[in-house]
């Protein structure tokens, strides 16, 4: 059966498109998927750095483009996990480097040998957009709690809709229940309310994601963290399971006001 | 909804400017429309400059000079005349009014026309989300929400069948007695004519109550639905 084509975007930077591309990743193959993960973010590569592959880059998607070099030269096996590959972006060029026509026919390509295609997204709504979600089956919007990752995803939902890629699901990323609790921050509900699609994961903030991707080890590599445990869930449901959200925190108050806090994972 | 246009004067906004189209008719009774027409919107089309278009109609130099001194008085200024008929463009010609050629259609006008009288009316059944921004010359109905960056421009009124956290602008084309309706109006930002109405720090509506907006004595007034 033909792999799916996922491609994680946001419209703003700095969500965690990239982080949650590399811990999803790992975690399908964890589940025995084949996957392979595409960086687009031409000239500002990071997908590479996360997953500990930039010191094994031969080729890249340019390359592959421009017919330099079969696809499978270009594809980095992760050394762990022989089910994970990455197609590296190239740090050399810009987002003009490479057409939407270019990026479909690569996911179309990979398709066949993989259960997943995980494609990771520049930021903005420009050329680099359209390369990446040219070839998807669908489009996970990352947003974090914040009015102002909130509105770019919204942006980003109506232009996907408008050419017919919508409207794809949500995962929060980096919500903090303190935060939250004490009104600080908006919740999941909040987000959900304005976003009006359906929600595929919330993750936690979690320094240790942070320390993880500086090793180019992903946390989900091991299951021991909240942030590594939601983004198991978010793999499993990516693969159609329905696996139930998780309680962040036990809020005071009603069973109402519970449910509606309490939701991670 | 209907095609048909009562009205045989038609007030256009185009990529150009301000577009008048006269149709068929009586005369005297033409310019009297024409008279209250521009006077229902003297706020938007003053200091404006029109195109007009005739058609086929045969004008003579003495209803020339009684359409230019009808848009004189509302301060608009008769920038070209657009005609088919040979004797019109002799007309205009010796009155020294420029003649246009006809409008190209151009891609972009695609994007946003403004094509038919403001009797019209449209559904949409969609969130107008950030970025979009929904256009039509007539009454707007909407039953979702507009979300914040999101607009809705309409040359009538302006129903919202949801929460409006956008901007709203009804009576696009002059009219002040546009009317603005919504479920929750949390709208940073509301027009009516040429009117707009800020709220400094967003508005914040109690859920399930509606209100409308219009505009009364040269303000916008919000008031909560049903209060009369």
């Amino acid at each position: 059966m033909p792999g799916r084509v996922v491609t994680v975007t946001s419209g703003k930077g700095g969500v965690g498109k990239t982080t949650l591309t590399a811990n999803l990743a790992v975690a399908l193959a964890l589940l025995g998927r084949r996957v392979t993960a595409i960086d687009t973010d031409i000239g500002l590569r990071n997908l590479d750095i996360v997953m500990g592959m930039e010191n094994r880059i031969i080729y890249d998607i340019v390359d592959v483009a421009e017919g330099r070099c079969h696809l499978s030269q270009a594809l980095i096996r992760d050394k762990r996990l022989s089910g994970l590959h990455l197609l590296p972006a190239s740090q050399t060029h810009d987002k003009s480097a490479v057409r939407p026509e270019e990026v479909a026919a690569i996911c179309e390509e990979l398709r066949g040998d993989n259960d997943f295609v995980l494609v990771d997204s520049p930021a903005g709504i420009e050329g680099g957009f359209y390369n990446a979600v040219a070839g998807a089956d669908e489009i996970v919007i990352v947003t974090t709690p914040e009015l102002s990752a909130v509105r770019s995803a919204d942006r980003v939902i109506g232009l996907a809709e408008s050419i017919g890629k919508g409207p794809g699901r949500l995962i929060i990323n980096r919500i903090k229940p303190s935060m939250v609790k004490r009104g600080d921050m908006l919740d999941t509900f909040d987000v959900i309310e304005s976003l009006a699609i359906e929600l595929l994961g919330v993750v936690p903030d979690d320094e240790a994601v942070i320390v993880a991707a500086n090793k180019g080890v992903p946390l989900a590599n091991e299951q021991s963290t909240q942030a590594s445990r939601a983004f198991h869930n978010i793999a499993r449901r990516m693969t159609g399971e329905e696996v139930p959200f998780m309680p962040i925190f036990e809020a005071p108050g009603s069973l109402l006001n519970r449910l509606r806090r309490a939701i991670t994972g | 909804m209907a095609q048909a246009s009562e009205s045989a004067v038609t007030i256009r906004g185009t990529r150009r400017g301000l577009s008048i189209a006269i149709g068929e008719g009586e005369w005297r009774e033409l310019l009297s429309e024409l008279d209250t027409r521009l006077a229902l919107g003297t706020a938007f089309f003053t200091g404006s400059r029109v195109n007009l278009q005739t058609g086929k109609r045969e004008i003579s130099k003495e209803q020339l000079r009684e359409l230019a001194g009808l848009l004189q008085k509302h301060k608009v200024e008769l920038s070209t005349l657009q005609t088919s008929a040979r004797a019109t463009a002799e007309t205009a010609q010796a009155l020294q009014v420029r003649l246009a050629l006809a409008e190209a259609p151009s891609p972009q006008a695609a994007a946003r026309p403004f094509e038919q009288d403001v009797s019209e009316g449209i559904l949409a059944r969609r969130t107008v989300r950030s970025g979009q921004s929904l256009r039509h010359p007539g009454h707007v109905v909407v039953i979702g929400d507009v979300n914040p960056g999101g607009e809705i421009i309409a040359g009538g009124d302006i129903i919202v069948w949801g929460k409006v956290r956008g901007m709203l602008h009804a009576g696009a084309m002059g009219d002040e007695g546009a009317l603005v309706c919504a479920l929750e109006l949390a709208s940073a930002q509301l027009r009516i004519g040429p009117h707009i109405l800020v709220s400094p720090e967003g508005r914040q509506p109690k859920k399930g109550h509606p209100e409308t907006a219009s505009v009364v004595d040269g303000q916008i007034v919000v008031a909560p639905w049903g209060s009369r």
